[in-house]
């Protein structure tokens, strides 16, 4: 099935190939096939327990499907871990905010930039001042610890981190711990926690959810704005309409752990199946 | 905005108080009569347990019951290299010391790294398993190893002595060594969560799955925090072995009792606060030792009451329920006894009244 608006120019970066995940006699996640394309906005909706949360922790390696494969940036990432995949450049948030919530909000972002130093093969995001600090990540822990060459990159990590806060407009919570923000800005946090893991694609899981329509508007324009500044990829998952259809280039419409409809906005809107699945069948006797 | 020292202000302090307190040892040493020194060793070693142990309860969240297992392997390794091999000969009685151990002997400082370095590929192999667990199960799995610790040192005869244990140990843990580890603990463990590698593992503590999307791999972090919480367990043990100068596997002096001491001292002080530690242990062995009285007959409102053995743990306890009502979260909770929230706190104080 391809939409008229799937660019084919672009190459894709993430291809879900044929997926299935079973909780024993349970198929949350059946025979599903997608594709996201590099620079994409790309909405995933439907009923409630129709499997998208299930798909996106196959995608991060919180679960591993039962069948089938999913490449990223054309590496295989079907067997790898959770936190192998964040090194590969894939970071996202969580339905109900997973913020570290004893820690700062400058804590928080900071955390998500350790992997940098912990993984061996990360040369990608691995520069700091435009040098390749490969060789530091040797030796990190006693580094770390005995402060031998640690402390101009715990520098570096803190103005990197500081400069992210700014641009999501949260300076003014730097040292306040993440469970004393506002809810709205907690989302904010939880997308700047994963922005600092310098990815590629971002899935955002439910990100409006629990906010009132201004909050929304608000978290659409931030969503857009983010997108274009550091270059990603986004692939969320939406209950609400007016984001999804708002925002979206491309939606993908599950039910029951299958795809059942695939299209721009304006199609998806029409698609007698997506409208089946989301106010019923009408009875056929009347 | 966050209010701060300047860091050489920060720094003199330190360095001020680091002096003022080694000449408080300084004046204790000389001073004090011989039992009220080991008390105030006996604050020391227990403060090298509590950080450790908070290390890997209170910074990272690892639900871990066998501290005592760990204290027990640097205390058997420790002393068994400072014993002389005369003194070997002579204790095991029921069966002859294996040969291998029999003729070494080194100083104490080797021996303490050992115990320390035993201790931590214990808690290297130990964790391979007990790490894949979690919460409960993690607890009741990690009791049960240094339980196994304890029942093999109780069995191998011909390495620990059994259930004679190891006496005439030489009290080698005196005030500068205990101190002396308790500094190196303090600075070692600040350090490492003063960094990018403390930040993983209160992450860890706060959401495990959070940390491990946020490319923490969870395990060996986890892994890094039991050894290193481990090593000072050893050398903890090992000053523990040399200031009882007798030391046996039975399950109140090397056990799960120890264990739970040791807890009482991080929940007391604060679970996930160094100073907080350091507070606990002080109170723990202080009040331990000045309810000792409680054991022996004395005499109330005019009314003789008999000595009842076990009575001081009773009062600890309730002592520690007590604490646990009014402060939730012990007496330091999360935060640190730094120069800076010292300042912070004055600050706030003067600005309120």
């Amino acid at each position: 099935m391809t939409s008229p608006t799937l660019d084919l120019s672009k190459k894709p970066i993430l291809i879900l190939d044929r997926v299935t995940m079973q909780f024993g006699g349970l198929v949350a996640v059946d025979d599903f096939t997608a594709e996201i394309r590099q620079g994409e906005l790309v909405g995933l909706i439907g009923p409630n327990g129709a499997g998208k949360t299930t798909v996106f922790n196959l995608i991060t390696g919180i679960y591993h499907p039962t069948k089938g494969k999913i490449v990223f940036d054309g590496i295989d990432i079907t067997p790898l871990k959770p936190h192998q995949i964040t090194h590969l450049g894939i970071a996202r948030t969580f339905q109900n905010i997973r913020l570290f919530s004893d820690m700062t909000v400058l804590e928080n972002v900071l955390v998500a930039q350790h992997h940098k130093f912990t993984n061996p093969d990360a040369d990608r995001i691995l520069k700091i001042n435009g040098k390749s600090v490969k060789r530091m990540a040797n030796f990190w822990f006693w580094r770390s610890v005995l402060k031998v060459g640690y402390l101009k990159f715990e520098k570096e990590m803190v103005s990197k981190a500081k400069e992210l806060i700014e641009k999501l407009g949260l300076s003014k919570f730097m040292h306040e711990k993440a469970s004393a923000l506002p809810y709205g800005d907690q989302r904010k946090l939880e997308i700047a926690r994963a922005l600092a893991t310098d990815p590629k694609l971002l899935l955002l899981d439910e990100p409006a959810a629990g906010m009132n329509p201004k909050e929304t508007e608000d978290l659409m324009r931030f969503i857009e704005r983010v997108r274009e500044e550091f270059d990603l990829t986004i692939f969320l998952i939406e209950h609400d309409m007016k984001v999804v259809m708002g925002i979206c280039e491309r939606i993908i419409v599950m039910d029951y752990g299958r795809i059942i409809a695939e299209g721009t906005p304006k199609e998806i809107q029409n698609n007698p199946k997506v409208i089946e699945a989301y106010l019923g069948r009408e009875w056929e006797g009347v | 905005m966050e209010r701060k020292l300047p860091k050489k202000l920060n720094f003199v302090l330190t360095l001020l108080f680091i002096l003022f307190v080694a000449f408080l040892l300084y004046l204790a040493n000389e001073k004090l009569d011989e039992y009220m020194l080991r008390v105030v060793r006996l604050i020391a070693i227990y403060g090298v347990m509590a950080v450790s142990l908070n290390l890997i309860n209170g910074i990272t969240g690892i639900f871990s019951l066998g501290h005592a297992g760990f204290i027990l392997v640097g205390a058997y390794t420790s002393a068994l290299l400072t014993l002389s091999p005369e003194q070997k000969m002579m204790s095991f009685i029921i069966e002859p010391i294996v040969p291998w151990l029999a003729n070494v002997h080194t100083d104490f400082l080797t021996a303490t790294l050992a115990g320390g370095a035993l201790s931590a590929l214990f808690a290297f192999l130990i964790g391979w398993p007990v790490l894949r667990l979690s919460g409960d199960y993690l607890a009741i799995a990690s009791l049960g190893f240094a339980e196994v610790i304890r029942i093999f040192a109780l069995n191998a005869i011909s390495i620990t002595n059994g259930p004679l244990g190891l006496k005439g140990i030489p009290e080698y843990s005196s005030i500068w060594w205990c101190y002396g580890w308790l500094f190196v603990t303090v600075i070692f463990v600040a350090s490492l969560v003063n960094s990018s590698y403390g930040r993983a593992l209160k992450a860890i503590r706060e959401d495990r799955v959070a940390a491990e999307v946020m490319g923490i791999n969870v395990f060996k972090h986890q892994l890094i925090s039991f050894v290193v919480g481990a090593f000072f367990a050893g050398v903890s043990g090992a000053l523990y072995a040399h200031w009882l100068t007798t030391i046996d596997p039975r399950a109140t002096t090397l056990g799960p009792m120890l264990t739970f001491y040791v807890l009482i001292m991080i929940v007391l002080g604060g679970l996930g606060s160094i100073s907080g530690s350091l507070i606990g242990a002080a109170l723990f062995a202080i009040l331990f030792e000045w309810l000792r009285d409680l054991e022996e007959p004395f005499v109330l409102f005019g009314m003789r009451v008999p000595g009842i053995k076990g009575m001081r743990t009773l009062v600890i306890s309730v002592i520690f329920i007590l604490v646990m009502i009014f402060w939730q979260r012990g007496i330091m909770g999360r935060e640190e006894l730094t120069w800076n929230n010292i300042y912070r706190w004055l600050k706030r104080r003067g600005e309120s009244g």
